[in-house]
Formats: C-alpha cells, structure tokens, sequence
C-alpha cells in the first residue's frame, strides 16, 4: 500500500518534470531578444549561456500574456494575452495582444506605450528606450494595474481556495468527519491551529486564525502551482512577498498590547540611558521582522525556480547523452526538494507571523513585578 | 538591489492586497469559521464522550465497590450473628447446667435438712425407747435384785463398805 503511493508519487513528479522539460525548451523561445537593439527578433534555439540566463531571467519576471508555450521555429505563442490596465492620466484598458508581444507599440490618447522586458513604458512615437547609469530604462513608466499572469494566478488560486476551504465547511454540516479532498485539509487546518497559532500566540489565537490560515494556504498553493509547467512564480516576486509581510505587519502592530509598546519604546528593567539606546534598536527590529520574512519567502521561491531550470538549461546547453540524463537527474531531486521547500516556506511564513502576533499580544502578568527578569530574548 | 527595486511592480502589489484582503475576509466568514468551529465541536464532543465514558467506568467501579463492601458487610453480619447465636446457646447451656446444679443443690440441701431433721426424730424417738427399755430393764434388775431381805442388806452393806470417812 505505501509502496504503491511512493510509486504513484514519483510517477506524477517524473509527469510534471517532463513537461516542465517540454516546456523549457519551448516556451523560452520568444524572449530572447537582443539588449542592444532592443527588437524582438525572430527566435531561434536556446543553445547557448545567455539565452538561458536570458530565459531564466525572464520567467521569473511578470508577464502580461499567459502562455502555456511557444513554437521557436514559427514564432508562434500558444497562450493567451491577459488584460491591460493603466493609469496615466485616466484609465486605460486594452488587450495586450496589442503589443504582439513586445513587437509593436501602442498608441493611445496620444502616448505611445512599449512593452519591453514584461515591463510597459511610455516611448516617444519611434519607441525608442532610453537607458540609465545603472543599465535600467530610464522611460516613464505608467502605473500598471494590468491583470498579468501573477495576478491571474492569484486569482485563480483565491477562487481555487474558497471552493475548497467551502465545500470542506460545507462538509461538516451533514457529518463530523469530511471525506474526499476534506480529509487532506482538515489535518492541514489543523495543524496550522495545534502547531502553529496555539503554542505561539495564546489563548487568544482564534482571533488570527483567518488570516494564518488564508496565508499558509495561499502561499502553500502558489508555491506549488510555481512547480508546475505553467510557469509561474507569484511567491517570487518581491511585490507579492512585500505585500505578504506588509500585512502581518499591520496586524502586529494593530494587536500589540501595551506591554509590547513598552518595551519598543521604554524597555522596563533597564537604566535610563539604556531604555534610549534601546528604543530605536527595537523600533528598527520592528521592521526587520516583517522584511526578513518578505525577503525570506522571495528568495526561497526564486533560488529554487533559479536551480531547477538552470539545470534544466544545461541539458540544452551540452545536448549530449550524458548531460541529458544527468541534469534530468539532478532536476529531479532539486524539484523534491522544491516540493519540500514549497511546504517548509509556508510553514516558515505562518509560523514566524504567529510568533510575531504572540510576542504582540503576550500577557507580562507572571512576571515579578520590579520586572527585573524583563529583558526579552532577543 | 536596483534590480529589485527595478522589478517592483506597484500594480501587482496593488492586486495582491486587494486579493488577499479580500480573500481572507471572504475565507474567514464562509469557510475558516464554520471549520474551526466545527473542529472545536467535534473535539469537545469527543472530549465529552471521552469523559462520560471516564464517569462511567468510575460509577462502575463505584457500584463494584459498593457491592463488594455491601457482600461484606453482610458475610460479617452473618458471621456476627452467628458468632452471637454460639454465644447465646453456649451461655443458654451454661446459664441451664448453673441452674440445674443450683436446683439440684438446693434439692439436695434440702433432702439433707429433712434427713437430719428426720434423723433427729428418729434419734429422740430412739433415745426415748432406750430410755423406756433401760428404765424398765432397770427395774427388772432392781427388782430381780431387791427381791429378798438379805439380798437388801448386802447392797446396803456393799455400799457402805465402798465408802471411806476422810
């Protein structure tokens, strides 16, 4: 019986890594464009260092189409464009196929828009680019609120997670025990209320269980939809981490008691110098966690996603007998341990979240009172 | 780091929030509530259940107890009445053989008095017919005796011959 499902496992993880294999070697394809001129030329193979850097470089990045792959020999993309909406001086809304991906402008109202590197920039009519010092476009860029392959992701993912997590509630209305799908989330739900948000914030953790739990699946979710052929990577990106971490912020600060702002602001326990000397240490440490956690969770997914298709790269880059199979080889065990990274960084984001929630609302009445044992464990 | 910052796109992080806000606002009401809550149900019912079953045990063992200590109380009554039941025969017997004997003593005090009290009669009586028999053999003898003149003057002659002048 266990050895059935071990070998059902790794039959489904040889399925997805073959196709993320199809799909490397297609999909890349049509990003490869030149820096220098700028134009998207008529794409040929990845075979060498810099196309798949280049590749990488541009799969972790957002896109405004969602592509499932591309022919390299015809130039043609499978997929779908996404809409775009912008807001320079008024809302404009059109479909990005507009851009036939990065090879035309657009005009609209007067300006001119580009699409260059999944990014959109306002270009005089020629849409010429201009660069910085430092190598990036300096072109204005209008603000961007286009459904891109993100957050379609997310979207999906949310619709995915509500149908779920309903039926799942559903399913304790006619019996206590859910069946199907229920019976692999209920340990989860579980275990990120007995493991995570009890022993760190306290009696008073059915208050944040809501967003703990929307969280850790979320993140969960699209963590492992970044494993799958389709090509994204939403929890690589800093903006989606930023606005993860941003929010446990709010909501740390939000439940702090006043023992929690005592101690930023006037550490009990301490000579008067020292209570100064700790008050921006411990106002700085208040931001550092959340940036930890934005930082942590973005640079996790990216390494990983980094790792599996440069490896996968070099399969394309020796083309060999031997390279072929070796570096399959390698993806695969990278892309288990991915699996399990998937797991460990939602566990890790809740996890310290709830943590930080615990040490915001954390009752001081056992202490002493002259609150000499006060000096928290930094 | 510019690269970073390059990459930061307002408008994802824009949706992200709005998402996700929304999505756990949704969550927490249609699913995250009902689900814990029934969680929180189905544990304490199980606690419930659990504890119940505890009592139960302890009444079991309780009413054993109670049983057991019932059984026993009522082989020690039993033993204590019959010990009493021996104690009461034993002292029934002795009280009766004490009484006996002290009837029978009595009886025999009493036989012993009327016999000495009849043996006195008998001996007054005896001693009265000896009397009558000496007294009249006496006076056979005496008569026997006196019957002649000389045989007067001898006794008085023997008399006089035993007394000595001092």
């Amino acid at each position: 019986m266990k050895k059935d499902n071990i070998v059902k496992i790794l039959l489904a993880v040889f399925i997805v890594l073959f196709s993320v294999n199809n799909y490397a070697q297609e999909y890349g394809v049509e990003h490869v464009d030149n820096e220098d001129t700028a134009v998207h030329e008529v794409p040929g193979k990845i075979d060498t260092k810099e196309e798949v850097t280049e590749y990488i470089d541009h799969h972790l990045q957002d896109s405004h189409y969602f592509n499932f792959f591309s022919d390299g020999a015809t130039g043609d993309h499978y997929g779908f464009p996404l809409p775009v909406i912008l807001w320079d001086n008024g809302l404009k809304v059109f479909s990005a196929s507009k851009f036939h991906h990065g090879e035309s402008l657009v005009s609209l109202d007067g300006a001119t828009y580009k699409l260059y590197h999944n990014k959109i920039y306002k270009t005089n009519s020629e849409g010429t680019i201009t660069y910085g010092e430092d190598g990036f476009p300096t072109n204005a860029r209008p603000l961007d609120f286009s459904i891109t392959k993100n957050v379609l992701a997310m979207l999906v993912v949310s619709l995915l997670m509500f149908i779920m997590f309903k039926s799942l509630a559903s399913a304790y209305k006619n019996k206590d025990i859910p069946t199907g799908f229920g019976r692999v989330l209920e340990p989860l739900v579980i275990y990120v209320r007995d493991d995570i948000a009890k022993p760190n914030i306290g009696p008073k953790y059915r208050k944040y269980m809501g967003f703990l739990l929307t969280v850790f699946f979320f993140i969960l979710i699209l963590n492992l939809f970044g494993l799958t052929p389709l090509g994204i990577n939403v929890t690589g990106n800093i903006a989606v981490t930023f606005c993860l971490a941003l929010i446990t912020f709010i909501i740390v600060q939000f439940s702090g008691n006043k023992h929690y702002w005592k101690h930023i602001f006037w550490m009990p326990g301490v000579p008067i110098p020292m209570k100064i000397v700790l008050m921006p240490i411990e106002v700085l440490g208040m931001i550092t966690k959340p940036f930890a956690l934005m930082i942590r969770l973005f640079a996790n997914m990216t390494a990983g996603h980094v790792v599996v298709m440069s490896l996968l790269g070099l399969i394309v880059v020796f083309q060999n007998w031997i390279a072929g199979p070796a570096f399959f080889g390698f993806t695969l065990f990278i892309s288990v341990i991915e699996l399990l990274v998937a797991f460990l960084q939602a566990y890790i984001f809740t996890l310290l979240s709830a943590l930080y929630i615990g040490m915001a609302v954390e009752e001081h009445d056992h202490h002493p009172k002259d609150h000499s044992e006060d000096i928290p464990v930094i | 780091m510019e690269k970073l910052i390059n990459d930061f796109s307002f408008g994802l992080f824009f949706w992200q929030a709005l998402i996700l806000v929304v999505l756990i606002l949704l969550l927490r009401k249609f699913a995250w509530k009902p689900i814990l809550d029934s969680l929180n149900n189905r544990e304490e019912g199980i606690k419930n259940a659990l504890l119940s079953a505890e009592n139960a045990r302890k009444e079991m063992q309780n009413l054993q107890a109670d049983n057991e200590k019932l059984l026993n109380e009522a082989r020690a009554q039993r033993d204590a009445m019959l010990k009493e039941a021996r104690e009461i025969k034993e002292k029934v017997v002795s009280d009766a053989a004490a009484e006996a004997q002290a009837k029978a003593d009595k009886i025999v005090a009493n036989a012993q008095v009327i016999i000495e009290n009849e043996k006195n009669a008998a001996m007054v009586d005896l001693k009265n017919q000896v009397a009558t028999l000496s007294i009249e053999i006496a006076e056979k003898v005496i008569r026997e005796q006196l019957s002649t003149t000389e045989k007067q003057h001898k006794l008085v002659e023997d008399m006089l011959a035993d007394v000595t002048l001092k």
